[in-house]
């Protein structure tokens, strides 16, 4: 007898290592010792390197541009500039929001470091030596920094390309420097609701421009082969697959003779989803030269030119009775996109799915508008770690709630225990359009309480507040409640595209005649443990160990079309054709168990890694043989192999959700903050790896710490961009990050095939108002409704001082 | 991110550095960690033609011990100032100090003679230096010659340091066995400059303050060394009062930019937070 069949159940779960198993990251093996392969690790044979010429201003006339001396640089294969590319309509790039950018500024510059000229050499010094002598003359115009004024009368109009156009690609636009204005709800409802509202509440909510920060900046390499016509791409993509199609739209090259290759990728959280001109330049070079072409970008060019988030500055009202039930939300955001429309949303939606903003509770009427406009900032509006513009919509709903509560006099706490959409609405219709899957918020609210006793910290605080009134202490104590409900797995093709293109996702899978598996999706990991978790899923599935069954992903030569990994899709949807994909493998293995035990298919059930025959226990199958009987003794007529392919096109997003809980300490003498403690408890359904969902928590608590403490891609009245390196733009290392404590509960998506709903970026979602509620909760008491993040030592001090504490 | 052409020089003795940087002139500057210059030379706002490492110069490491004085060389790290035990036990400031700059990887590498040296406002040993009252030993084409640490600093960047000269060291008087001390630091996060910083050596007599020397970190563009506020605490008991009014003459003398850590008006103010708090607990160390 083999060692399979000596085993014990148990012993055949763990060597399964299916779903719910903590088992170790694959990947780790290769990025701990430094073996991964990202961009720049790729060297191809005579490969040269581009590097960019960038704008020093904001705003201004290009009015010549002269690369003679840089030409003269020996080494210096090519300088590209707008005029270059004009000819084959490549100076304007489309955006994945209906709008175009600039791939080289032709006649203006609208953003300081926008991309001016390409300069293209042997190696990379040469590159940055060649860049420098590209004289470009500038007539400098006077900027747009402040989004507010944008739409002013007589406002200077930026983007001269669309001048007088007063069609977008989302309708009307009101004012040259107008982008969209979009629309959702019941505006009559919602103003009734307000009107007729025992209390009111309106405040001004910014979510300040922050970026993603990957610790890979962007990078791509094309390689040209112009006698096969065929042109190969290596780059920093989330979604692969997508900028095949939009090369081949671009340049014409049939999209089968392109290839497009993500390798190992450091990080994205949304930075890596659009099109940058980097990865133009490097193409239309390569197509010129007919030689492989490296463009990587630095630290400085990452957080300065390529896609930002947030920007959005939200004006939230809330409607309730004196004794705290909820009866409208009205919310306009005026969002700033920077200088073109680069946001990386589905096409339909320009502001994402800011219309989950009723959150979390059962709110019964709402009014939602945004207006989109451009200012002399760069180009972006991706979803950070965060389903599309949905940490946005969190911030506002949750600071909202606990301006009211304040006005109510009520705990912030018992006032959402009070407006929770209840556990026996689901599916639940919210007043902006969504269906909620499933969700339980009282339950998962009240173990949060009980877990950090919050009672007795509200009282600790009471008792605090005593003792600095007193003098006895310079230490203000803040809770922070922040509970949120996310929205991800874009999503159903009734709604949901990119492009054109449906966002479904897909998951091939051959088992091959040893028993072992090769499975590729249309995803991609940049460090959420695909290799690891998609094999449990299948592993679950198909009774093949997960140690045996690899995971490939990035690219389109060999991986089926999908539509990539951002706003927590790959689970939601991925992951659902991988369960899929595993029962089509498991229905012909059925059949084929059959034909090996001489019994009926309906005579057998599957027992982990088997089918037996029932009530015949020791008459079994086991995978392992089924595979190898599939590529040499099948049933009459059956094809053999074992593979099988599906594409998923989800019902439903999923609805993630969770309560978190923030105490801090603030220093009243320097505004220092320190966390005393942070509580995440998350529900994503079904817990594939729970490892990996606390290694995802505890990543996306830390950047939201990052977020609402200190990150911030500021501009100065000029629109020179401030403090793009990480002296400046605050990267938590493990010496501020807190200690996070994390938890669960577990409410199964109900459409989702294995019930799983996605987790990487719930905590960035719902951290993010945990550490700002903290930080205001400590000031309520003095009548602070509000404080602009990020809450920096100097921004917190600042409110110590107005309040007159400070020495 | 990608600093321009350069010659590398790597000479053995003060003699050859001295020489190569008066043949090469103001196209030539000397590297020793490279932790300042380095990433000026990648943002390209330090272009030397020639660069001559210090590395293998004889007779730049260590701490040596000299009766009542201790010379530190340029070459010696700061992850060796942290090691050293002579100055832990006779002027442990300066451990605490350099545990406050940058991260280890940084503090492996970066020297106290380009720390001091370079005239960067945002270092921390300058006004350590100041407040200990060191010397800079220097030595040129001239010879050698010796400058007080607090007459060194003209403005950012700018110090007495004259083309073709070298620093070799520093030297000062270690303080009296007892003395009180503290380096108090506030910045955002591990591996940042200061807000601002205050260094502070005291020492006490039956409940009296006999000595005070405070100097501040980047809150102006040159170190600063605080002669009034240190002559307020002498002769005192260090009530509340009196520190008090030292904060105030300290913060008097800042003239902070303000940046992304925030604004002039908060930085002069941390200023007298940092010195505030220096001063108590060197108050509480010193016996
Ligand atoms: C991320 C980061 C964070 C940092 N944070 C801090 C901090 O918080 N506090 C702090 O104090 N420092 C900080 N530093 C700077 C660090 O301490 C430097 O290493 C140090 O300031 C310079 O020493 P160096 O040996 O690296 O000098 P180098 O970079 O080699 O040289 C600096 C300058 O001094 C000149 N120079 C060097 N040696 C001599 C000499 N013997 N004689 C004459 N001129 C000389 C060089 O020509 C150059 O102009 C930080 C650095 C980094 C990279």
């Amino acid at each position: 007898m083999s060692d399979a069949q000596t085993m014990t159940l148990e012993e055949r779960e763990a060597t399964l290592g299916g779903v719910g198993t903590a088992r170790k990251r694959k990947e780790d093996v290769r990025f701990i010792q430094g073996a991964g392969n990202y961009v720049d690790d790729v060297k191809l044979p005579g490969m040269v390197f581009g590097d960019f010429v960038r704008s020093p201003y904001a705003h201004a006339r290009i009015k010549s541009i002269n690369a003679e001396a840089a030409l003269a640089v020996p080494g210096v294969k090519a300088v590209l500039t707008a005029a270059d590319l004009k000819p084959l309509n490549l100076h304007y790039m489309p955006t994945l929001a209906g709008d175009v950018q600039a791939v080289l500024a032709e006649e203006k510059v609208l953003f300081q470091n926008q991309e001016v000229a390409f300069v293209v050499a042997d190696d990379r010094y040469i590159a940055s030596d060649a860049a420098e002598l590209v004289e470009v003359d500038y007539e400098e115009l006077p900027p747009i920094v402040d989004a507010f004024k944008a739409m002013d009368e007589g406002a200077i109009c930026l983007r001269e390309d669309i001048q007088g156009k007063t069609e977008g690609a989302h309708g009307l636009r009101k004012h040259d420097n107008h982008i969209f204005e979009w629309e959702i709800g019941d505006l009559e409802g919602a103003d009734k609701a307000l009107a007729d509202a025992e209390v009111t509440v309106k405040e001004l909510i910014t979510y300040q421009r922050v970026h993603p920060s990957p610790l890979e900046t962007c990078a791509s390499i094309a390689s040209m082969d112009k006698i096969k016509g065929e042109l190969t791409v290596y780059g920093t993509f989330q979604a692969p697959h997508v900028v095949r199609t939009v090369a081949s739209l671009l340049s014409g090259i049939p999209e089968h003779k392109i290839r497009v290759i993500a390798p190992d990728i450091g990080g994205g959280f949304g930075n890596k989803v659009g099109v940058y001109p980097g990865y133009v330049c490097s193409i239309v070079a390569s197509i010129v030269l007919g030689i492989p072409v490296k463009w990587v970008e630095d630290r400085i060019e990452n957080l300065s030119a390529t896609a930002f988030a947030r920007d959005y500055h939200m004006t939230g009202e809330l409607a309730a009775t004196k004794d705290g039930k909820i009866t409208g939300l009205k919310c306009h955001v005026l969002a700033d996109h920077g200088a073109f429309d680069a946001c990386a949303d589905p096409t339909k939606w320009p502001a994402g799915f800011f219309n989950i903003c009723t959150g979390s509770y059962d709110i019964p009427v709402a009014h939602v508008s945004v207006d989109g406009v451009y200012t002399n900032k760069a180009p972006g509006g991706v979803a950070y770690r965060c389903s599309f513009r949905v940490t946005e919509a969190a911030y506002m709903i949750e600071r909202m709630i606990d301006v009211l509560a304040q006005k109510l006099e009520m705990d912030p706490a018992e006032l959402r225990l009070k407006n929770f959409v209840q556990p026996a609405q689901f599916p639940y219709n919210s007043a902006l359009g969504w269906e909620y899957d499933s969700g339980d918020y009282p339950t998962a609210m009240n173990q949060m309480m009980q877990a950090v006793d919050y009672a007795g910290l509200r009282k600790e605080q009471a008792e605090q507040r005593d003792k600095v009134a007193r003098g006895e202490s310079r230490s203000l104590m803040g809770i922070g409640v922040a509970f949120f409900t996310e929205i991800v797995g874009a999503g159903p093709s009734r709604n949901c595209d990119i492009l054109g293109v449906a966002m479904f996702d897909s998951c091939e899978i051959r088992v091959h005649p040893t028993g072992s598996a090769i499975a590729r999706l249309g995803t991609k990991s940049q460090g959420q443990a695909h290799e690891t978790t998609y094999a449990q899923i299948l592993a679950t599935e198909i009774g093949i160990p997960s140690e045996d069954i690899g995971i490939e992903e990035g690219d389109t030569d060999t991986a089926p079309y999908g539509l990539g990994t951002y706003g927590s899709r790959s689970t939601p949807v991925a992951g659902a054709a991988a369960a899929r994909v595993g029962r089509k493998i498991r229905a012909k293995a059925q059949k084929i168990a059959a034909h090996l035990l001489e019994v009926a298919e309906g005579d057998l059930e599957w027992e982990i890694d088997r089918f037996k025959v029932k009530g015949l226990p020791e008459k079994e199958a086991t995978m392992k043989e089924i595979a190898w009987a599939a590529y040499n003794n099948l049933p009459e007529g059956m094809e053999p192999g074992l593979e099988a392919v599906d594409y998923y096109d989800p019902p439903n997003m999923t609805y993630p959700f969770g309560a978190y809980l923030c105490v801090i300490d603030i220093d009243i003498d320097t505004g220092e903050s320190a966390i005393r403690r942070f509580y995440a408890l998350d529900d994503c359904g079904t817990r594939i790896n729970p490892m990996v969902i606390e290694g995802q928590v505890h990543g996306g608590l830390t950047e939201a710490f990052g977020i609402a403490m200190g990150q911030e891609i500021a501009y100065d009245e000029l629109g020179n961009v401030q403090g793009a390196s990480l002296m400046d733009y605050f990267l938590p290392t493990a010496v501020e990050t807190p200690i996070w404590e994390t938890d669960f509960t577990v409410t199964p998506s109900p459409h989702h095939p294995i019930g799983a709903k996605g987790v990487g970026e719930s905590p960035n979602v719902g951290g993010v108002p945990a550490f700002s509620n903290a930080v205001i909760d400590a000031f309520s008491h003095l009548g602070v409704k509000h404080m602009p993040m990020p809450h920096t030592a100097w921004r917190v001090w600042k409110q110590c001082q107005e309040l007159g504490l400070t020495k | 991110m990608i600093p321009g052409d350069f010659e590398y020089h790597r000479p053995n003795s003060i003699g050859e550095v001295v020489s190569l940087l008066s043949t090469h002139g103001d196209e030539a500057r000397v590297i020793a960690g490279g932790h300042s210059l380095i990433p000026m030379m990648k943002l390209r706002l330090a272009a030397p033609e020639h660069l001559v490492d210090l590395q293998d110069v004889a007779g730049l490491v260590g701490v040596s011990e000299d009766g009542g004085a201790i010379t530190i060389g340029a070459m010696t790290t700061q992850t060796e100032l942290i090691a050293s035990k002579v100055l832990a036990e006779n002027c442990p400031i300066i451990r605490e100090a350099a545990l406050l700059i940058a991260d280890p990887q940084v503090r492996y590498c970066g020297t106290l003679g380009g720390n001091v040296a370079n005239g960067d406002p945002g270092n921390d040993m300058p006004a350590l230096m100041q407040c200990l009252g060191a010397t800079y030993l220097l030595q040129g084409p001239d010879g050698t010659r010796e400058v007080d640490a607090r007459d060194y600093y003209e403005a950012a960047y700018f110090t007495e340091l004259k083309d073709g000269e070298l620093l070799t060291g520093v030297r000062f008087e270690k303080p009296v066995v007892g003395h009180g001390y503290a380096y108090k630091k506030l910045k955002r996060k591990v591996g940042d400059y200061a807000t601002a910083a205050a260094a502070v050596i005291l020492s006490m007599n039956g409940g009296s303050c006999v000595s005070a020397s405070i100097a501040l970190t980047n809150v102006g563009d040159t170190p600063l060394y605080a002669q009034a506020a240190s002559d307020a605490l002498v002769g005192t008991a260090l009530d509340a009062a009196t520190i008090d009014q030292a904060v105030a003459l300290a913060e008097s003398i800042t003239e902070p930019a303000s940046d992304g850590r925030g604004p002039a008006e908060y930085r002069t103010k941390m200023a007298g937070v940092m010195t505030r708090r220096a001063i108590e607990e060197a108050k509480e160390r010193a016996q």
